[in-house]
């Protein structure tokens, strides 16, 4: 069978048992929809949730962004798993306590009003829809290097899925096809990691393989290769890294208090049954989590040096396969700067952007490209994408391996997408119609207008995928930034500071915002020239600013906060019952 | 019940907790990891290998060890959710 064939086959089969599912777990009413009824066993729900928060990104980029990086690749595999432990121990076991739909209810009680509520509805939907373009896109990507449709067509596809379990099944189909999601994800990013890993060490274990020797009897260990081939080549050493310190830590920083702050992250976690479970279920989260944050760092290494092995000092004529496969892709390209037929990798860019193909072949063979050539040695452009997507191929594996990696990705971009779109259209049929607005609807009709938000929400975030905003690859740094420097610290404040008012809340929030999105705004959008460590304040990236973003909400918070009254009665109430866990309203059963 | 006895054996904890999690993180993984590094464990530099491994491993047993202990409290206090 031919691999376009069994991509076919794989897809359409996992297609079908998400609708499937969806089908079967179906919303019957708004507590359904919202929060799966409340009754999601902690361990589904860890696994759920893995599945909600590992992107298109997570599975597609992240192993060849690490490749890149080396050891500032750190600020990743930290950042986006360190959050879990601020969520596990800050939030997640009292926002579960609170027990209502959404987060911006939290805000709406705890903050006394629609104003706090409306605050968080903007951030909510500004951060998740950030999140959703980019994830829409990323299943058009998918289906054009695999399937070769166009890319709108792929988008297509995937609204269409989305649109039915997500419309239909609301929460609680989600979750279940989060599941097999994370099921089919997990098992197509490990069986090429395996294969790779043996390929490269003999150990079949790649978070182990990737500290053991190179199987060559050289008996010199694969990061040690890895640093002398790089430093030899003149590049830094992977194991040391290019960023500073600071900046590190603040990306880290900003990452990880951003995970813990993302809407569609948190509610997964008012779906389990009490606060224990709540607990629990986000270190099963994390287990899940980790069996792919601590593969993608192996993968990483062994891509990379595969890739030099096998490419650096080559003939053209003599390259693998998977070489020229990606190259019809557009995704490697060749200029041989000196004329002699040998591929040279070197660091720099072989030329300014990305590729473009002239349509006619160079006389090695290879596809010539318009592009003027850089000044460096460098003759060989790399999306970093391909150490993942390249791998079934460079270890040699049959072609359904392709075809389950290509199930995989699809897989990831669909769970988070699903996600991201539940959140922001329960913020709008409940919290915007229902409170804000003060709507009278029947639980039936609120039922109602969710799905009916839910799929305008399916169909804006196909349309930002087809037509994406030139930026979507910059604006991630916006979801945790916003999310670092506006509901994480209202939230932390609203549960463990009594004396937090909501003048002092929302004044944190709207100024942690505003400086975040300015700062970032200014680097990324206004004056992108600008966008070097010498001219970022203290030395922090845009991506990394969040932190301080955090930082000013709650200085200014705390600030603002004493200037008023105190919060009233019944909040000092609420908090003293969501600070314990007894006395959880019984979900029903499933 | 006494809650306030309650909250604060909670706070206790998680300054206990939180602060192995920044020790582990962000002091061994990011502000030491060069001293660290002159040390191995088997292929790996230390400092990188708790950067882009250990640490995480280390997040999971910490949620774990936080819920089982958390639990305990809340028996103690007699306000367990089950």
């Amino acid at each position: 069978m031919s691999v376009e064939l069994l991509t076919y086959l794989f897809v359409g089969a996992t297609f079908a048992l998400y609708i499937g599912i969806a089908v079967w777990t179906r919303a019957g009413s708004t507590k359904d929809f919202y929060v799966a009824g409340g009754g999601v066993h902690p361990i589904a729900n860890g696994m759920a949730t893995a599945a909600d928060w590992m992107s298109a990104a997570s599975f597609i980029s992240m192993a060849g962004i690490i490749a890149f990086m080396g050891y500032d690749g750190t600020v990743y595999l930290m950042g986006w798993t360190g959050g879990y432990v601020l969520l596990a121990l800050l939030l997640a076991p009292y926002l579960r306590k609170f027990g209502e739909f959404t987060v911006p209810d939290f805000f709406g009680s705890r903050y006394y009003g629609n104003a706090a509520r409306s605050v968080a509805v903007v951030c909510l939907i500004l951060i998740s829809f950030t999140y959703v373009a980019g994830q829409m896109r990323g299943v058009g990507i998918v289906f054009s290097k695999f399937i070769g449709v166009e890319i709108s067509t792929g988008v297509i596809v995937g609204m269409a899925v989305v649109f039915v379990y997500a419309v239909l099944g609301g929460m609680k189909g989600i979750t279940y096809t989060q599941v097999a999601q994370y099921v089919v994800m997990i098992f197509a990013y490990l069986v090429p990691a395996i294969f790779i890993s043996l390929l490269i060490t003999d150990n079949p274990i790649p978070q182990l393989g990737w500290g053991d020797a190179v199987n060559d009897g050289s008996g010199e260990s694969v990061l040690d290769r890895l640093d002398n081939t790089l430093i030899a080549l003149g590049f830094d050493a992977y194991t040391e890294g290019a960023k500073s310190t600071l900046d590190v830590f603040a990306i880290t920083m900003a990452l990880m208090i951003g995970t813990a702050g993302l809407p569609h992250v948190i509610v997964r976690f008012f779906t389990v049954p009490r606060v224990s479970d709540a607990r629990i279920s986000a270190g099963w989260a994390l287990i899940f989590i980790a069996l792919l944050y601590t593969t993608a760092p192996a993968v990483g290494a062994f891509a990379r040096l595969n890739f030099i092995d096998t490419v650096h000092g080559q003939e053209y004529n003599y390259v693998p396969d998977w070489f020229k496969t990606w190259e019809d892709v557009g995704l490697i390209a060749w200029t041989d700067k000196n004329a002699d037929g040998v591929i040279e990798y070197a660091p720099g860019a072989p030329f300014a952007g990305k590729p473009e193909f002239t349509g006619e072949l160079t006389d090695a063979g290879s596809r010539a490209i318009a592009n003027a050539p850089s000044d460096n040695r460098n003759e060989v452009y790399v999306d970093r994408d391909i150490m993942v997507l390249a791998n079934p191929q460079i270890a040699e594996l049959p072609a359904w391996v392709g075809a389950l990696v290509a199930a995989g990705a699809l897989a990831a971009a669909l769970s988070t997408a699903a996600g991201l779109l539940l959140v922001i259209s329960t913020s709008i049929s409940h919290d915007l119609m229902k409170k804000t607005l003060a709507r009278p609807l029947t639980d039936r009709q609120e039922l109602g207008y969710a799905r009916m938000a839910a799929a305008v929400a399916v169909l804006i975030a196909g349309y930002l995928g087809i037509n994406p905003p030139g930026f979507v690859a910059e604006v991630v740094a916006f979801a945790f930034g916003l999310a670092a420097s506006s509901l994480f610290p209202a939230i932390l404040l609203g549960i463990f500071s009594r004396s937090m008012n909501r003048e002092g809340a929302i004044a944190g929030m709207v100024t942690g915002l505003l400086f975040t999105i300015l700062y970032i705004t200014w680097f990324k959008f206004i004056d992108p020239a600008s966008n070097t460590a010498e001219h970022w304040w203290l030395g922090i990236s845009p991506e990394g600013i969040g932190t301080v973003g955090a930082v000013i909400n709650f200085a200014v918070a705390f600030l603002v906060a004493r200037a008023f009254p105190e919060p009233p009665a019944e909040v000092q109430t609420m908090i003293d019952r969501i600070r314990i866990p007894s006395g959880v309203e019984r979900p029903h059963d499933h | 019940m006494d809650n306030q006895a309650y909250w604060r054996a909670n706070l206790r904890l998680l300054s206990i907790l939180l602060t192995l999690w920044f020790m582990l993180s962000f002091g061994f993984g990011i502000l030491l990891v060069e001293p660290l590094n002159q040390f191995r464990i088997g292929g790996f530099k230390l400092g990188f290998w708790i950067a882009q491994q250990g640490a995480i491993y280390f997040f999971v047993i910490l949620i774990f060890v936080y819920a089982a202990l958390m639990k305990r409290i809340d028996r103690q206090h007699g306000v367990a959710d089950d």
